[in-house]
């Protein structure tokens, strides 16, 4: 299973996504063509209601621990509620590009 | 000393710190670049720790404050997250005023 899918599958069934993109940002870095290494996801989810980024963002690496520690090298997070979402209009902000500090 | 203790006095030691790969100047990474830049937009004196340039903070801060990546930025000893957190912060202009008042904590 591609580590996109793997990501996805996790957070919608943990999170309960309304909405989730999980975008392979690889591509934009310093690493062989077809690497699973740079991602960002855009989650909208009721169970970020009342909860502070920081702990948002915790949850996500909570659910995702075992990819970070061995296959995500970076992780964009947009994390909003539906409230947020539609006030965003649904546009999440660009990822940052490479630098050339892999590591 | 331990390397967490050694975390543990910059963070300590320093209203707000920024870990991350590179320098503010010549940052190595573009989130650890984003982070820098909206600190320095704040106007306020900033310390900087280039985790490329020291192996074992690199390895070990994750497990400081339980954050699996870079940057990490730190207020008044706190964790306030990575590079989006940050962005958001300065977006909405809490980064700002939370960064202000950890600089008249300090000189008070």
């Amino acid at each position: 299973m591609s580590m996109q899918i793997q990501i996805e599958e996790k957070l919608a069934k943990e999170l309960k996504a309304q909405h989730l993109e999980v975008v392979n940002e690889s591509n934009n870095h310093n690493v062989p063509p077809g690497s699973e290494s740079h991602f960002k996801i855009v989650v909208v989810a009721p169970d970020f209601e009342g909860k502070s980024l920081i702990n948002r963002h915790r949850m996500i690496n909570s659910i995702l621990a075992d990819e970070l520690k061995n296959q995500i090298h970076a992780l964009a997070m947009h994390t909003y509620t539906e409230e947020e979402w539609n006030k965003a209009s649904g546009d999440a902000p660009m990822s940052p590009p490479c630098m050339g500090g892999g590591k | 000393m331990d390397v967490l203790e050694r975390i543990d006095q910059v963070v300590k030691g320093n209203s707000v710190v920024i870990f991350m790969k590179g320098t503010p100047q010549m940052p190595q990474c573009g989130f650890s670049m984003r982070a820098a830049q909206a600190l320095q937009a704040c106007g306020k004196e900033f310390a900087h720790v280039n985790v490329l340039m020291d192996q074992e903070i690199f390895e070990n801060l994750p497990r400081y404050a339980d954050w699996p990546t870079f940057p990490q930025i730190y207020i008044n000893g706190e964790l306030i997250g990575g590079c989006d957190i940050t962005l958001e912060m300065y977006q909405q202009g809490d980064l700002k005023k939370a960064v202000e008042e950890a600089a008249e904590k300090t000189s008070a």
